[in-house]
């Protein structure tokens, strides 16, 4: 099981160099180099040759390729391109806050919840509570995230008077609730948008080992149902659902952007909109790599998950 | 019973009883499958047809029985931003007659206008043909790449394999926005760069099913079959391996179809995607935010919101019971 | 017998499928049984005869997608189909208890095994853990477990087929249950794992006076544990009465057929009589010295080796049967003959002449010559193709046949494996699991070979349509003079269709030659464990074959494969410590037999002494049972 494990970790780690190059290159090939866009269309040849020299930019992709890694890899991640003086680093520090807040926060209410409810679901197949939960979730999985935060919008400002629309003020110095009251509306659109997703698919999972011959058999030794479903079931659905639970998260991630935009927080998408629009090649291959990381981390984390949970692996012959 | 039980006798060890029978009945092989259901909408299927119908009925059509032009503004002397389709305080431009409610049906703008005075309507029917229409070019071109490529994967043995898997995964191993966001801020805004961007990205996807489709295939004995027989790849990818990955790979495309409009339409809000003044649903609710947030009006931004939504749980709905009628298999795949 | 003494009880039971418009469809049609204390039932039937939906009737439950269709299931004069989940779960695993099929799917991977055991007379109260725990002890020793006393600290994948098959048996026991219901509980076992598991499931019904309902569709298996038969055909009984009636006596047309349809037990003298006469110079299909496996070691030799020093011959026009239990490399011979795993050493002739080994290697005409048929026709047919097409394409691709002809060669095909003519325009899934696998011999028919590679072609068939399946093959080979390699792990089906027979043991050639010759002393001894494996349709066969002597040597340890050697030698009764598990075994000729090849270290004349020393062990055990009876 341990050598499995560490080749996880090595394909993880295989992985976020291969992510790395991707987004090297692709920021590589671009049109025009950093040191003309920061000097500007006037700049003397000799004055961006001399930048150029200073970056490094004239040196062989793979050298420059490299310094960047290791640059990256100690935290430098170089200066902004729109504005020289500015270091990413210091750019990112100001505002992943929030954007670590909405997600953490969305993450430790919406994934048990809808555990919860996609096991619940999944315990009285065909039933009522089963037919309504199913179906909002086939309607709100497809829904793009700035329907279903209008939709709360509508519910809670408008219907109910609760809240604002947008998202104003700081979050210093709040304790947990506040921070929860402060950021109420993009957690809950977020808590949403990843239930209607893990409710489908813990459900899917816990029905499927729920059809299999051992469940019969459990039924026919006249095990209770709730004894079936948490001793029996669960323990084998575990690895599935926790892949869901990680492909979610990983979702939350682009989620996590458009909220932001939606309700007008200060946090990182806001700075990669930015960043886009100025096209500082800079500060995208930096965040780039912190969303990308993310996302390598969960899958990895799932990965690691199931196999821990596999009786076979963890208990070889 | 009470008709003629041929032998019954008792004994120890219980009683012999033959059933009544007829020497000429011959007693086939039963058959132990039933045939195949056919595939049936259910309700909530034909609710998503309709919806779906609808909407490409709009998209084809709606530049042309739009009320007003994409960029026309219905009342130009009233400043007055977000005209709202409220009872008694609209006027008939000509007359300068309150009119209330119908004053906007005699004007044809009957949800109001939005932030720069245009008709929400009709953007809506201008922007129902570019959101479908460039998801809808998109997802081709991904299936058409990642169908070759996953097939062929599938088809070349180990090695091939191996390599295009791997770099897929790498590339699957991004999320879908920064990819397209990095792509938008090298190649710039423009609908090619959107349909070729959002196709290319979801080709790792058609690809990774494809492939997986193609090896469960692979692995079946008609297929060996036709190589024990000596068959060449073309005959093998072509008469055996299509027809049997077709069905499902099509029966997917509602499910792609979806992501890419949540894709485009995403990019678009994030101001990315279709560049206003062109109208796409996304861009509108960006556009309109505003309106929302400082509670001016809610429709500039509900009626694109939900125009998507409608949409893309339309296909979902037929998505579903083509699910159902597979067995689950395609949710599993994804 | 009072009517106290009948645990479980069917009145015109009637249960109903139902389809996806909402129609129901009758499965059970009204039946009849009951099962007095004491006693084993047996339902028998071929798969669609409804004897799971009725076994399982007795413990109030229907498999997803049934549902009750009228009359009464009587547990301790309970109606269960009229209760509900909560009503019955005082029954279930307390008065009566399920065996399933497949002990590896119904055990819970995730649970160790004790805990399974014990589960239901723990959750049910009748027990303590402790209790249970004991209870489960004797159950492990009385079943005769490896390590009994420590078996249940493992999780379900830690321990063999077999083992679980026994356990699932102890998880049954362990509640002390009024019924037990067995469902086809050795039929996914191989034949010598077959009669451990059925002696033990025996031992232990006599011992605990429990009664039960036994479900196969093996008439061999019932005489050997059943006392009442109950034959079912379509839902509906049409015979019933005691174990020795019905085998020694069947009344009803369909009893007699399934009596006819069970295969004989083989011995010297059911072959086709080959007796060397038409032999010719050119054998057809030759393997020499061959050597196989799977995967990439580093000297270019396979990872895992299944054949080792593997000869085979096919004579023209004879059928050569391939037999071994699972594991032996029985298919991996066909994939190698058929060019689908090149062979790393030897060679394979066809006519005379080299064959590459590679199928891309070979020619078109090469690859006519061997043709393979698969043992699921369900896989090995395109379902997107119709069986004109499937037939068709062959014709066209060896033959260059093409519209017309084609369509009255593909018409002449249909005709010759006994199928109408109108099927040409069907689809796969249109046909039953029979027809499928005629229209799959007839795909290799179309090719005209001379071989044909059959992979265990009857053993996903019901005992009368596989029967029906190995007569049309005799048909075809006088037909048309094809030769056949016939691989079976059922030597009975082996000795009945083949003029030689080829023991395969861990990928060796253990013995071989004519079908009178193998089955007849000397012996290979791994020949003879698999002789005295198979069931025979008689009373107290178990008994006797416990008695021999193989039984005691290892009928339930597993294939093993070994790099030099005997491979046999751990099972083997009469290994030579020293040589046989050191020295690859010499092949020895028995001077009478024609190309009778044994090879083993001890000597011919050894091997024979011991035959007859064994058969004297089971008369014996015969003498002493029947002495047994009388007292
Ligand atoms: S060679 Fe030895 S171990 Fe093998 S079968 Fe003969 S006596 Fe037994």
């Amino acid at each position: 099981m341990y050598s499995m494990i560490l080749k996880r970790l090595g394909i993880g780690a295989i992985t976020v160099v291969a992510v790395s190059v991707i987004i090297f290159l692709g920021t590589k090939v671009l049109p025009g180099d950093a040191a003309q866009i920061r000097l500007g269309q006037s700049a003397t040849p000799e004055a961006v040759a001399a930048l150029r020299a200073e970056l490094g930019l004239d040196l062989p992709i793979y050298q420059q390729y490299l310094q960047w890694f290791g640059n990256f890899i100690t935290g430098n991640l170089g200066q902004s391109l729109s504005n020289p003086d500015v270091q990413i680093t210091s750019l990112i520090a100001d505002r992943y806050e929030n954007t670590l807040i909405v997600s953490v926060l969305t993450a430790i209410i919406g994934v048990p919840i809808s555990l919860a409810l996609g096991v619940m679901a999944a315990m009285f197949p065909g039933s009522i509570y089963d037919r309504i939960l199913t179906f909002t979730s086939v309607t709100l999985v497809a829904a793009p995230e700035f329907f279903t935060a209008t939709l709360m919008v509508l519910i809670f400002v408008f219907a109910l008077g609760i809240g604002n629309a947008v998202v104003v003020g700081s979050t210093e110095g709040k304790d947990l609730f506040q921070l929860i009251a402060h950021f109420a509306l993009p957690i809950a659109t977020l808590c949403f948008v990843i239930a209607s997703q893990l409710i489908r698919m813990s459900r899917a999972a816990v029905l499927n080992v729920m059809s299999s011959p051992y469940i019969e058999m459990a039924i026919l030794k006249g095990v209770p149902r709730k004894r079936i479903i948490l001793r029996h079931a669960l323990f084998n659905a575990i690895g599935p659902i926790v892949n869901v639970v990680a492909l979610n998260l990983a979702y939350l991630v682009t989620g996590v952007i458009v909220i932001e935009i939606y309700f007008g927080y200060q946090g990182l998408a806001s700075l990669i909109v930015q960043g886009v629009q100025t096209r500082d090649f800079v500060l995208i291959q930096g965040l780039g790599m912190i969303f990308c990381g993310t996302y390598v981390v969960l899958m990895l984390a799932a990965d690691i998950a199931a196999i821990v949970s596999n009786p076979r692996l963890r208990h070889p012959k | 019973m009470t008709d003629t039980t041929q032998t019954t006798q008792s004994s120890d060890a219980g009683e012999h009883y033959v059933a009544p029978f007829d020497a000429n009945v011959s007693f086939d092989e039963l058959q132990d499958a039933p045939p195949p259901a056919k595939f049936k909408l259910s309700i909530t299927g034909w609710v998503g047809a309709i919806v779906v119908g609808f909407w490409l009925i709009v998209a084809i059509t709606g530049p042309f029985i739009a009320p007003f032009g994409e960029n026309e503004l219905p009342f130009p002397d009233d400043y007055s931003e977000y005209q709202t389709p409220r009872l008694g305080d609209a006027t008939d431009p000509e007359t300068g007659e309150e009119r209330g409610f119908f004053a906007q049906v005699y004007n044809g703008a009957l949800m109001g206008t939005d932030a720069e005075d245009r008709d929400i309507l009709s953007r809506i029917m201008y922007g129902a043909g570019r959101t479908i229409g460039i998801s809808f070019v998109a997802t081709t071109i991904a299936y058409f790449l990642g169908v070759i490529l996953g097939i062929g994967a599938a088809v070349a043995g180990p090695r091939v394999d191996m390599i295009v898997s791997r770099i897929n995964d790498a590339f699957l191993s991004l999320p879908s926005i920064m990819l397209g966001l990095v792509m938008v801020a090298a190649f710039g805004s423009t609908i090619p760069v959107l349909i070729v961007c959002a196709g290319l990205i979801y080709t790792t996807v058609v690809y990774r099913l494809a492939r997986g489709i193609g090896m469960d295939i692979m692995v079946m004995d008609y297929v060996e079959a036709a190589k024990v027989r000596g068959e060449g790849i073309w005959w093998i990818v072509t008469k055996e391996i299509w027809p049997n990955a077709a069905m499902p790979l099509i029966s997917d495309f509602g499910l792609r179809l979806i992501y890419v409009i949540l894709f485009i339409s995403s990019l678009s809000f994030l101001g990315l995607g279709v560049q206003p003044p062109q109208a796409d649903w996304g861009n509108m609710v960006k556009e309109n935010l505003g309106a929302l947030q400082y509670g001016e009006s809610i429709i500039p931004v509900v009626a694109p919101a939900v125009a998507i939504a409608t949409l893309t749980v339309g296909i979902n709905l037929i998505v579903d019971d083509i699910s159902a009628h597979a067995g689950g298999k395609l949710s599993k795949r994804m | 017998m009072s009517d106290d003494d009948i645990v479980f009880e069917t009145k015109d039971l009637r249960i109903h499928a139902m389809r996806d418009d909402g129609s129901e469809l009758p499965i059970v049609k009204g039946v009849d049984i009951q099962v007095k204390r004491g006693q084993v039932v047996a339902l028998i039937g071929e798969s669609g005869s409804g004897k799971t939906t009725i076994s399982l009737s007795s413990l109030g439950y229907c498999k997803p997608g049934l549902v009750w269709g009228g009359g009464e299931a009587n547990l301790l004069g309970h109606d269960v189909t009229k209760m509900d989940t909560e009503e019955l779960r005082p029954f279930r695993g307390e008065k009566v208890a399920y065996l399933a099929q497949s002990a590896a799917a119904t055990f819970n991977p995730s649970i160790r095994i004790n805990e399974q055991v014990t589960e239901a007379p723990v959750l049910h109260g009748t027990k303590t853990q402790e209790e249970a725990n004991k209870r489960a002890n004797e159950l492990y020793h009385a079943l005769e477990l490896p390590n009994p006393d420590s078996i249940g600290d493992r999780y379900p994948h830690q321990v063999s087929g077999g083992q679980l098959q026994r356990l699932m048996a102890a998880m049954a026991l362990c509640g002390d249950p009024d019924l037990l219901v067995l469902d086809e509980p050795t039929t996914a076992l191989d034949v010598t794992t077959q009669i451990e598991v059925l002696k033990a499931f025996k031992k232990v019904i006599k011992e605990e006076g429990a009664a039960a309902i036994y479900v196969t569709h093996d008439l061999a298996v019932v005489a050997q544990i059943a006392d009442y038969i109950v034959v079912l055909y379509s839902g509906e009984i049409k015979e019933k009465g005691p174990v020795d009636v019905i085998v020694n006596n069947p009344q009803h047309p369909y009893t007699q057929r399934l009596m006819a349809a069970v295969r004989p037990t083989p011995s010297a003298g059911m072959g086709d009589g080959a007796d060397g006469s038409h032999r010719r110079e050119a054998p057809a299909l030759e393997a020499r010295a061959v050597d196989a496996g799977y995967g990439k070691g580093s000297d270019g030799k396979p990872l895992v080796q299944i054949l080792r020093d593997v000869n085979v011959t096919i004579e023209r026009g004879h059928t050569v049967g391939v037999i071994g239990e699972s594991g032996c490399g029985k298919s991996t011979l066909a994939r190698v003959m058929a060019g689908l795993l090149p062979p790393f050493g030897g060679q394979i002739n066809l006519d005379g002449g080299e064959l590459p080994g590679a199928l891309t290697s070979r020619k078109r005409s090469e690859l006519q010559k061997i043709q393979f048929v698969y043992q699921m026709a369900d896989t090995a047919l395109n379902p997107r193709q119709r069986i004109g097409d499937i037939l068709g394409r062959p014709l066209e691709f060896y033959h260059n046949l093409r519209g017309e002809k084609k369509r009255e060669r593909v018409q002449q095909l249909l005709e010759l494996v006994e199928l109408p003519k109108e099927f040409a325009a069907r689809f796969p899934h249109e046909l039953s699991g029979g027809q499928k696998q005629r229209v799959n011999l007839a795909r290799s028919m179309a090719a005209e070979p001379e071989v044909m590679l059959c992979d265990e072609v009857t053993s996903a068939l019901d005992s009368i349509v596989g029967a029906n399946v190995i007569k049309l093959l005799k048909g075809l080979r006088k037909e048309t003079g094809v030769s056949f390699v016939f691989i079976s792990h059922d030597l009975s089906t082996v000795a009945s269709f083949a003029d030689e027979i080829v023991v395969l043991y861990a990928g060796r050639v253990a013995e071989k030659g004519p079908v009178d010759q193998v089955l007849a002393p000397p012996f290979h001894p791994y020949t003879r464990l698999l002789i005295s494996s198979v069931p025979e349709m008689r009373v107290g066969w178990l008994e006797e074959t416990m008695g021999s002597r193989e039984a005691l040597a290892g009928i339930s340890r597993g294939v093993t494969i070994t790099k030099v050697g005997c491979p046999f030698f751990d099972r083997c009764p009469v290994a030579i410590d020293g040589t046989c598990d050191k020295i690859d075994p010499p092949k020895r000729a028995d001077p009478h037999g024609h190309g009778h090849v044994i090879e083993c270290h001890r000597e011919i004349d050894e091997l024979m002494a011991e035959t007859a020393y064994a058969q004297a062990q089971i008369d014996a055990a015969d003498a002493a049972a029947n002495a047994g009876g009388e007292a």
